[in-house]
């Protein structure tokens, strides 16, 4: 029993020192931060008590990249797992020209994103933008799709979903290829109508690379924000910020690290919400199986 | 695995430092450059000059991206305790380097002399962000002011005189709606003017503060005057050349595909930094011409670009070296080929008058224009805690732009805002 | 008949999703091979021109940078996978004092990644004399709790009647793990290996903060460098390097899509 344990430490010593020394060490430093003033060359950091958490409370642009960040997530997520669904069934079956198609949705995963945010910042360009041109061509004015507020955010998640389904798409083709073709053949055989097949059959033979992806998609709705870099810098006044970025900017442009450690904190406190909700979904689906 | 190359340059550095008796002195400076390869290449050509000539000397131009990633880099590397000796950071970093505690006067590292003769010959405009509390912390180099570009074809072709740009805000309305075509569904074809308000939008927005008579802050650094009713009426006059005179895109106007906008004849005429003017020289499928921004109380523009800064965590002989360095890139031979090269405005007069720089502005005439209009400009807005108070001024701007606030009511909220974090500075 | 009207619609919908997802790479593509000046405009008999690249390749140093990143990514990969497979096999197999809340110290970790705690783990790595290191880019990843996760319930569902059996035959810990549990784990290790490559690839963020020279810099951060906007975007030229820097992946794919989909099916995730 005990030499047990001493093996078993001895295995998870090397992991759980990096996750403790990057995840868990950091954190509560972040945590303990937060509570502290950011001490800059000509002035000492000193003990601020719950300040930066009331600053944080009066904050409009916190609130603003917090609520902008739970629409994105909502929109993202789900839009990237159907269409990623979507792209791998059309590509399991037969199909004209199935390479081609396939490897048209695999481009985003070899593209960094910081690179073709570019590219999206000319297809969103008013006037010569290539969407702009499009809308020329049926008579249509041209549209500032970054430089509205009420535009701005969805011009991102659109560069993120492209980005996603593709990637997930993979995933999804690699599950279907394992179902059984003889579950298929029986419901042919019954001449159960192809929605109910899909519903009945594919999707919940899916789930669990469903549940795989979803904590892919639900980490990275927090943590890609690299195109908003180069497409908008979280512009016009906060309306395409996420946490992550402002966070950024608070701490790496502004220099104000007790405050972004004010912000992390509630970064923390979603993710390890997040993460205790999923990791109930995940548990039970293993004894499930 | 730690960075190989890293440590196969230190084993080498050791085997150099036991066979050399004298010790290498090294010199790393960070450059933004905002204009493309053509820039890079001659800060690197110009540094492997002054190299060869000090052997003594183990200098490194590093290129570290856009202004906010040159700042981000060297003030995270000074965190770190390994700062560069001297960096070009935008001349509006001033307050948060002292503020950080990060940077040096020039002052203490040259001679009465040399303050008299070289600091003091600099243009004032450019100083005038580089000095305070009475002693030089930035030295000009690549430096620019907003100017008025304007597509002659279009003019001609709008009925309009080519050679004669708008003077003034009367006459930047009324060209700028004679030059804004629509087809026949009414979608515009061409805009007449674009003053880009996303990427920099406070820089651009103070070339119709400061002719108005608005100026963002003072030279302590420790106010601001968003609500000053001249700064109030510019910002409702940028929103009304969008949404009342129609003759500008409505919403946040792209920086970056702003030259591009104009070489496509998407705008007849766009106000940009004069950094971009070998760039539009080389691309314009037109002829252009360049103007000072119109007046309106009065002529005025705001500086802007990148500054010299001279770091504290350094020995003084690397101090020594790094103002050597400097005084010598700043020079009239070498500041006439970076201006050449770039279109930045040559930060001292003696510069202009080099045979090189004559024949230049021969050619073209349009380098002239930033120059001359120093005349006329102002500090740009640069406070302690600068990234934060700028964010105020830009997001407050973005939503009048918008039109989700009026225009008084965002400045009040934004100096209400920008006082709160001052105060402690005060 | 309704069949067939079916079909079409499927293809159309394929084709015209695949067309939208092409797209930022067919602009690229364009852009690339044509003089500046045709950035916007699309007509058939521009003229094409090698310029472009040669101006990314001799403006940056791109070789470089995608070696960086390729150590980067190998390096950050070899290491996630063995310390996660030692991590995955002790919980998965062993009872012992203190796995519950070693264990939920790992879920905490499964949504809070390393990039969210930048500024406290850039202060670490300059105390740790790491800075501006390839190996700083990747230390904060290598202990991976996504991989452990995943690892650990895959490890689950093998039976324990092979391990004995194997020990009964004499072999170690480390055999087992190496001669069973691996070889009976290879599609999560392919679907891990998947997420982990195209998240280091495309990792900007932490490396922009920990990296300040060319030797350290990844593609990522050396493309935003090459490509800052601060006097206007050159399409032409940023999109010839982003082709650069992704045609061997692209490539790769292209070549090998036929077996990498294939051995990625026949592993079968779940």
């Amino acid at each position: 029993m005990k030499r047990t344990t001493i093996h078993a430490w001895l295995m998870l010593l090397p992991a759980m020192t990096l996750l403790v020394a990057f995840t868990h060490y950091p954190a509560i430093k972040t945590i303990i931060a937060s509570f502290w003033t950011t001490g800059r060359g000509r002035r000492e950091s000193q003990f601020a008590g719950l300040d930066n958490y009331a600053k944080l409370l009066g904050d409009d642009v916190f609130w603003q990249v917090l609520g902008n960040n739970l629409i994105y997530a909502a929109i993202t997520i789900p839009v990237s797992i159907a269409l990623a669904i979507s792209m791998a069934l059309f590509v399991n079956k037969k199909l004209l020209g199935r390479s081609a198609v396939r490897m048209a949705y695999f481009t985003p995963t070899v593209l960094p994103l910081i690179a073709v945010a570019n590219i999206w910042l000319f297809f969103y360009t008013p006037g010569f933008g290539l969407i702009d041109q499009i809308r020329g061509l049926f008579g249509l004015p041209e549209q500032n799709w970054m430089g509205s507020p009420s535009t701005a955010l969805y011009t991102m998640m659109a560069v993120t979903i492209w980005k996603e389904a593709g990637f997930f798409m993979i995933f999804y083709l690699a599950a279907l290829q394992a179902i059984s073709p003889s579950l298929y053949e029986a419901a042919e055989i019954e001449g159960a109508p192809r929605w109910a097949v899909f519903r009945r059959i594919t999707l919940p033979l899916l789930m669990p690379t469903t549940l795989f992806v979803s904590v892919n998609a639900v980490i990275n709705a927090f943590r890609m924000i690299d195109h908003i870099f180069t497409m908008t810098g979280g512009g016009p006044n906060n309306a395409s910020s996420l946490l992550l970025f402002y966070i950024y900017e608070v701490a790496f442009r502004q220099w104000n690290t007790a405050y972004a450690a004010t912000l992390t904190v509630v970064m923390l406190v979603i993710l390890a919400a997040l993460a205790i909700g999923q990791f109930f979904f995940l548990d039970r689906k293993v004894h499930y199986k | 695995m730690p960075n190989l190359t890293k440590l196969g340059l230190m084993a080498t550095a050791a085997g150099f430092l036991a066979a050399s008796p004298a010790l290498a002195l090294d010199l790393e400076f960070y450059f933004p450059v905002a204009v493309g390869g053509a820039a890079a290449d001659t800060i690197e050509a110009l540094t492997s000059e002054y190299a060869a000539a000090h052997p003594e000397l183990n200098i490194s131009a590093i290129y570290a991206g856009s202004y906010n990633d040159a700042s981000a880099k060297a003030i995270t590397a000074a965190h770190g305790g390994n700062p560069p000796q001297i960096s070009v950071l935008l001349s509006t970093d001033t307050y948060t380097l002292i503020d950080e505690d990060l940077i040096v006067p020039f002052d203490d590292y040259v001679t009465a002399e040399e303050a008299e003769s070289w600091i003091g010959g600099f243009y004032p405009a450019f100083m005038l962000n580089g000095q305070s509390e009475g002693k030089t912390w930035g030295i000009p180099f690549q430096r620019s002011t907003p100017v008025m570009y304007w597509n002659k074809e279009a003019f001609a072709a709008a009925g309009l005189d080519p050679e004669h740009a708008p003077a003034n805000w009367e006459e930047l309305v009324s060209i700028s709606q004679t030059l804004t075509t629509r087809d026949d569904n009414g979608n515009v074809t061409q805009w007449g003017l674009r003053i880009p308000s996303a990427g920099f939008p406070y820089w651009l927005f103070q070339g119709l503060a400061i002719p108005n008579g608005g100026i963002l802050a003072d030279a302590t650094g420790t106010h601001t005057s968003f609500d000053d009713p001249a700064v109030i009426e510019a910002a409702q006059f940028l929103y009304d050349l969008a949404n009342v005179h129609g003759v500008m895109a409505p919403g946040a106007i792209e920086w970056g595909a702003t030259p591009k906008a104009f070489f496509e004849g998407e705008t007849a005429i766009m106000w940009t930094t004069t950094g971009n003017l070998v760039n539009v020289t080389n691309n314009a499928p037109f002829d252009f011409g360049v103007a000072m921004l119109p007046a309106n109380v009065s002529r005025g523009a705001p500086t802007g670009g990148g500054n010299f800064y001279l770091f504290k965590e350094s020995s003084d002989a690397q101090k020594e070296a790094a103002v050597d360095f400097v005084q010598w890139i700043t020079a009239p031979a070498q500041s006439a080929r970076w201006t050449m090269a770039t279109g930045y405005v040559a930060p001292r007069a003696e510069t202009w008058e080099l045979p090189a720089m004559q024949a230049y502005v021969q050619e073209v005439p349009g380098a002239l224009v930033a120059r001359d209009q120093l005349e006329f400009a102002k500090a740009e807005l640069s406070t302690f805690q600068n990234s934060q108070i700028t964010k105020i001024f830009n997001d407050a701007l973005a939503s009048v732009l918008a039109g989700q606030t009026d225009a008084t009511t965002a400045m009040t909220e934004a100096q209400a805002k920008a006082d709160a974090i001052l105060a402690d500075y005060r | 008949m309704n069949l067939s009207y079916d079909r079409i619609l499927i293809t159309l919908g394929a084709w015209l999703l695949a067309a939208m997802w092409f797209l930022p790479l067919a602009y690229a593509v364009w852009t690339a091979f044509h003089p500046a000046a045709y950035e916007t405009r699309f007509e058939l008999f521009a003229p094409l021109t090698l310029e472009n690249f040669a101006k990314a390749w001799a403006q940056a140093p791109f070789a470089r940078y995608f070696l960086n990143t390729t150590m980067l990514v190998v390096m950050i990969l070899g290491a996630q996978i063995v310390l996660a497979s030692f991590a995955a096999y002790a919980f998965a197999i062993y009872q012992f004092r203190g796995k519950g809340i070693l264990f939920g110290l790992v879920l905490v970790q499964l949504m809070i990644m390393p990039d969210i705690l930048l500024v406290e783990n850039y202060t670490t790595m300059r105390q740790l004399g790491l800075v501006d290191t390839i190996f700083a880019i990747g230390l904060p990843y290598m202990g991976s709790a996504f991989a452990i996760f995943l690892l650990r319930q895959t490890f689950m569902t093998i039976p324990q009647e092979l391990n004995e059996a194997a020990k009964i035959e004499g072999a170690g810990t480390l055999t087992v793990l190496w001669r069973v549990y691996v070889p009976l784990a290879k599609p999560t290790y392919l679907a891990f290996g998947l997420v982990s490559v195209s998240a280091h690839w495309n990792n900007f963020l932490w490396p922009l903060i920990i990296t300040n020279s060319v030797e350290t810099r990844p593609l990522t951060v050396g493309l935003s460098v090459f490509a800052a906007t601060d006097s206007g975007v050159e399409w032409s030229v940023i999109n010839a390097a982003t082709l650069l820097t992704s045609a061997p992946l692209l490539l790769g794919f292209l070549l090998f899509q036929r077996q990498f989909v294939q051995s990625f099916m026949r592993a079968g995730i779940k």
